[in-house]
């Protein structure tokens, strides 16, 4: 399954990372959880996305839960909660 | 088009005046303008944004407001890009036959794009930039209107 995500704001400043494809999702990682569980587990700054930090979750510009499948093609977005008006 | 993302600077006058223009049914324009708030050594705010999901996002809210009052017209506009202090940030405007709908579908569309849309701010100071933390108060104004429009 290969997918595409975005990271906003502070996220994206704490990762060094604004977007990145992946090709080599292994077959378990089917929900918004399961692969913010499985980038958690590349190193100490992707800690910023472990369960309990206060992060949202969009799937194709829709917000989205962790428990939301994600499927082929996706374009997955992790961000800090919303300030803007 | 309604909803509106850009870094230029909009007129409200032209916007409010836009909003009834040519409509006779329409007996109400209530709107929103937004500043970026100053205070002693904020130099400079900066806003970030999901291009795509921002507008969607804005749509949905307005559709959201559409479906619950009677509305005639409505008008976002949220400003992105480095902004000064005292500048505008963001407009609402909705035209409706009766107050009532006009004040309440504002408020609202205030409300969820305070805590749906994906705009963020940083600060720039003397000191450095920060990013601005979303606050709890937010959360409950919009909670107030019930269900998620997500």
């Amino acid at each position: 399954m290969s997918v595409k995500i975005l990271y906003f704001a502070s996220l994206r400043e704490t990762l060094c990372c604004s977007e990145e494809t992946l090709s080599d999702l292994p077959p378990g990682v089917e929900t918004v959880g399961a692969l913010r569980e499985w980038l958690c587990a590349r190193g100490e700054r992707w800690s910023a996305l472990r369960t309990g930090q206060s992060i949202r979750a969009a799937v194709n510009q829709e917000l989205a839960q962790a428990s939301q499948l994600i499927a082929d093609g996706d374009e997955i977005a992790f961000f800090p909660p919303v300030t803007g008006g | 088009m309604c909803v509106s993302v850009q870094e230029l600077d909009f007129d409200p006058g032209a916007e409010m005046a836009a909003l009834s223009a040519g409509q006779e049914e329409v007996g109400a324009v209530a709107s929103f303008l937004g500043l970026v708030r100053g205070y002693e050594g904020l130099d400079e705010m900066e806003l970030e944004h999901y291009p795509g999901m921002t507008e969607k996002a804005l749509a949905a809210i307005v559709a959201e407001a559409e479906a619950r009052w009677t509305l005639r017209r409505v008008r976002v506009i949220h400003r992105v890009g480095k902004l000064l202090p005292g500048e505008r940030i963001v407009f609402v405007g909705v035209a409706s036959s009766h107050r009532g709908d006009a004040f309440e579908a504002c408020a609202f569309i205030m409300d969820y794009l305070k805590t749906q849309a994906p705009f963020w701010k940083k600060e720039r100071t003397a000191e450095g930039t920060r990013w601005v933390d979303a606050r709890e108060s937010d959360a409950v104004a919009a909670a107030r209107w019930g269900s998620s429009v997500a």
